[in-house]
């Protein structure tokens, strides 16, 4: 059993990545540091259980990372995908920082893949964990016990009682219990607020209860709106969230990864009113994944329908659903629930768009689309080999952008400007300070890392003295 | 082809969803063999559980494992598949359904051949032969005729060999074996897979042999365990050679060849089989299947035995106890060789084609399109 009459020098609410990197670091610095993970055991790790790699500068070849990844083409990377919607100074050290990232993380048992693996496009830039996030999960978690950090499941923090900037205590509900943990200094590492569909509703709307949760349902978003509602300067756009295009059909929470499409550069993709709405083919897939929740969030009914046929099958990963499937194309729209007729038409007028080409799925090829609105500039083959086959999308939310602000230090501002007195964050609940729009494969995972050391070495720098 | 059953299924829709995340790739043979395939048949199934060495890597790696809904549990699910497929590919085909209560079967073969070696022994000899000190040449022999250890030795080993091999040929038409011709690079690297046991190493670090913690404590014992009985089959081997070749009556003195391989074998054989039974005491439950624990308990504690009466028996010969304990002995090791084709011991057979058709798939067959 826990001690809770006793004052920790620590306390870190959150328990994934970003929550057990900053534990770690503290205990590490020397501090008494408890965890309060929302999750029971079997379900802990927030989001990063669902993740798979870490994005890294590096100089050159690493065993874990080919080539090199250097700061101004990180920086380019991270401004394009944000249309500069991002804090500089941070984003930069924050890049900087992710150099000594993997290293870090093996000193806490993770292991990495070896960059062996052609198949993997990112091989270059991002660093894969073997067997994915859960195992970089349970690796942190087997550290942080061994060097005495108190692990607390099924416990929410509720509440963060606050005063001029200067934490004391956390109310909490302790495996069902109320309780309070008393701390000398406090790192937020809870999270976004993607699983509160209330929360969602406030700027989506009706919309809301049509997206899927890709992560952990814990993500409630509660350290989050005590914090701002305590004066905690707020950051980021808080209608903006990272969502990719998900199987219509996935659970509507904590589906994780197997649950996302890449069919939609091989195929056509129409809404509820069978429209094409975006050019399926603008950019190779890493390069657009991330874009099409939210395209798809914007559509009526928050529906998509990827259309493709026989000759498209093997250009993408097998879907852990079957595809809907018929020999006509009028009957695969019967089976769907669109209007026959109108997606023959579109199907008709987008194969007499293609002009010929060469088809290659893993490059940017020539088979392109003319005089048609919007066009679908690569991979456009006619859709004409039956079976046809219909993927239904829907958004899959990954995590939101609103956060707390944070400095350099990862110190958590007020909003009347100056630094809380003994509150850090790291991880989600502040990744909008860099991160105002769009994503980076494995950023988020990066950030946690990067920040959940600062916050935890600053916050037993500070108990110390 | 008969109706699938319901383990066949399963694999299948957990399959489905691994080919659609693939984050365990880096762990063993299975996934990259996975991930050659977009549709599983009940052969590729067989195949890929064979492949399995049962490691649960993947299970603490996976995000969907339980309490998720989706509930993958690769080592499980393949554990009882592999012994699904035992069953099917026994031969003489009746003797499969002894697969369904391997435990009991075990434990009762064992008793029965215990039994029968001892009643043999007092029938064939009077009490004070069978209880009086015996040296010298020969001293075996005057307990249970030479004649009779050699056929009962014969008979049951050769009726081993057979059923595992028509077992291996059933396992061979069903999964259509290699799938083709095998270059001696592939086969090179099968052997070195199967001799190393390279997929129980999850990687590199080791696999999670009790917990979501790596170690190599499985692979060692299981090698142990391995190492051991081969050397108590050389020890065996040697054994006749001398006395057919050179006319060199056991019992053989201590130093000698056959007594110190049979020795060094018996010892690990029990490190081995206790190491391996105390793991599977202790392991987390979650990706273990009841359903086979008690046939791998069973030859688990048969193997223990055969090597603790061997070294009992070396330690008593020159006492009275000597006639007892070969009569347990070589009981417990003809029952093994009777009980071998409808036991855990056919997983090696089975691995073995697998590992050699992997060997041949990844020289030949692409990765399906990946992300």
């Amino acid at each position: 059993m826990a001690d809770l009459s006793r004052t920790y020098d620590v306390l870190v609410a959150g328990g994934g990545n970003a929550a057990l990197c900053a534990a770690i670091s503290a205990r590490r610095a020397g501090a008494s540091v408890v965890v309060a993970e929302h999750a029971p055991r079997a379900m802990r790790g927030g989001n990063s259980r669902h993740t798979r790699n870490l994005r890294a500068l590096h100089a050159g070849p690493t065993g874990v990372l080919t080539g090199s990844y250097l700061e101004e083409e990180y920086w380019d990377d991270l401004y394009r995908v944000t249309g500069g919607r991002t804090d500089e100074a941070l984003a930069r050290m924050c890049i900087r920082a992710s150099e000594h990232a993997p290293a870090f993380l093996e000193s806490c048992g993770v292991v990495f893949q070896p960059s062996l693996s052609g198949t993997l496009s990112l091989s270059r830039t991002n660093a894969f964990f073997l067997g994915g996030g859960k195992a970089l999960v349970n690796a942190l978690y087997r550290t942080a016990e061994r060097l005495g950090v108190v692990i607390l499941y099924d416990t929410e923090v509720q509440h963060i009682a606050l005063k001029d900037g200067f934490a004391t205590e956390a109310v909490v509900s302790h495996r069902g219990f109320p309780a309070r943990i008393r701390f000398k200094a406090f790192i937020a590492s809870a999270g976004g607020f993607q699983a509160n569909r209330d929360w969602l509703r406030k700027y989506w709307g009706e919309a809301a209860d049509n997206f899927q949760i890709r992560g952990t349902p814990y993500a409630r978003g509660r350290v989050l709106r005590d914090l701002l509602d305590q004066g905690v300067q707020e950051v980021g756009d808080a209608t903006q969230f990272h969502a990719v295009a998900n199987d219509a059909r996935a659970p509507t929470e904590d589906g994780g990864l197997a649950m996302r499409l890449d069919c939609v550069p091989f195929s056509i993709v129409v809404n509820r009113d069978g429209e094409r709405f975006y050019d399926e083919g603008e950019d190779v897939w890493p390069k657009r994944y991330a874009i099409w929740g939210r395209l798809i969030a914007q559509q009526p009914g928050q529906m998509a329908f990827a259309i493709t046929d026989a000759k498209a099958r093997t250009d993408y990963l097998p879907p852990v659903f079957p595809p809907h499937a018929a020999d006509t194309i009028a009957g695969l729209a019967a089976q769907i629930g669109l209007d026959p007729a109108r997606l023959e038409k579109v199907v008709a007028d987008y194969n007499a768009a293609v002009r010929p080409g060469t088809f290659s799925a893993q490059t940017l090829d020539d088979c392109r689309t003319e005089g048609l609105v919007p066009p679908k500039s690569h991979w456009a083959r006619r859709i004409d080999t039956p079976p046809y086959y219909c993927h239904p999308l829907r958004p899959g939310i990954t995590f939101t952008f609103l956060g707390v602000k944070v400095n350099e230090r990862a110190r958590i501002m007020m909003a009347d400007g100056r630094p809380s007195a003994n509150m850090f964050a790291s991880g989600e609940i502040m990744s909008g300070n860099i991160l105002g729009q769009g994503y980076l494969a494995g950023f988020g995972m990066t950030i946690g890392t990067v920040f959940g050391r600062i916050a935890g070495e600053e916050a037993a720098k500070l108990v110390r003295n | 082809m008969a109706q699938e059953s319901e383990t066949v299924a399963e694999a299948r829709r957990q399959m489905e969803i691994c080919n659609a995340c693939r984050y365990c790739e880096g762990y063993c043979a299975v996934f990259p063999a996975m991930a050659m395939r977009r549709a599983f048949t009940a052969a590729d199934l067989t195949h890929l559980a064979n492949l399995c060495h049962g490691c649960k890597g993947c299970y603490h790696a996976c995000q969907y494992a339980p309490p998720h809904p989706f509930g993958v549990n690769i080592p499980l699910t393949f554990a009882e598949l592999r012994q699904e497929g035992y069953a099917r590919h026994a031969w003489p085909a009746p003797m499969g359904r002894l697969f369904a209560r391997n435990g009991t079967v075990v434990s009762l073969f064992a008793a029965a051949g215990v039994a029968l070696a001892l009643i043999l022994a007092a029938a064939l000899q009077d009490p004070a032969v069978l209880y009086a000190a015996q040296t010298g040449t020969g001293a075996f022999f005057r307990i249970i005729p030479y004649w009779l250890m050699v056929s009962l030795a014969t008979l049951t080993f050769g009726y081993g060999v057979v059923a595992m091999a028509m077992g291996a040929r059933n396992y061979w038409r069903e999964t259509g074996g290699l799938g083709g011709a095998l270059s001696p690079a592939g086969a090179g690297e099968a052997a070195v897979d199967i001799l190393t046991m390279r997929n129980l190493g999850g990687g590199g670090h080791g696999c999670n042999d009790v917990d979501d913690g790596f170690s190599q404590r499985r692979r060692w014992l299981h090698q142990a365990l391995f190492l051991g009985f081969m050397l108590c089959f050389a020890a065996t081997t040697t054994g006749a050679l001398y006395h057919h070749l050179l006319g060199w009556k056991s019992p053989h003195a201590f130093l000698s060849l056959p007594v110190e391989l049979g020795t060094w074998g018996g010892v690990l054989m029990l490190i081995g089989a206790a190491g391996l039974m105390q793991t599977k005491i202790i392991t987390d439950p979650g990706p273990v299947s009841r359903k086979v624990l008690g046939g791998e308990f069973a030859m688990l504690g048969l193997l223990f035995l055969i090597a603790a009466t061997g070294l009992l028996l070396l330690a008593l010969r020159h006492t009275g106890a000597m006639g007892v304990m070969l009569a347990l002995h070589l009981g417990l090791v003809f029952a093994f060789f009777l009980v071998m084709p409808y036991s855990k011991m056919v997983h090696g057979l089975y691995r073995g084609i697998a590992l050699l058709r992997n060997a041949k798939e990844k020289r030949t067959r692409p990765v399906a399109a990946s992300a």
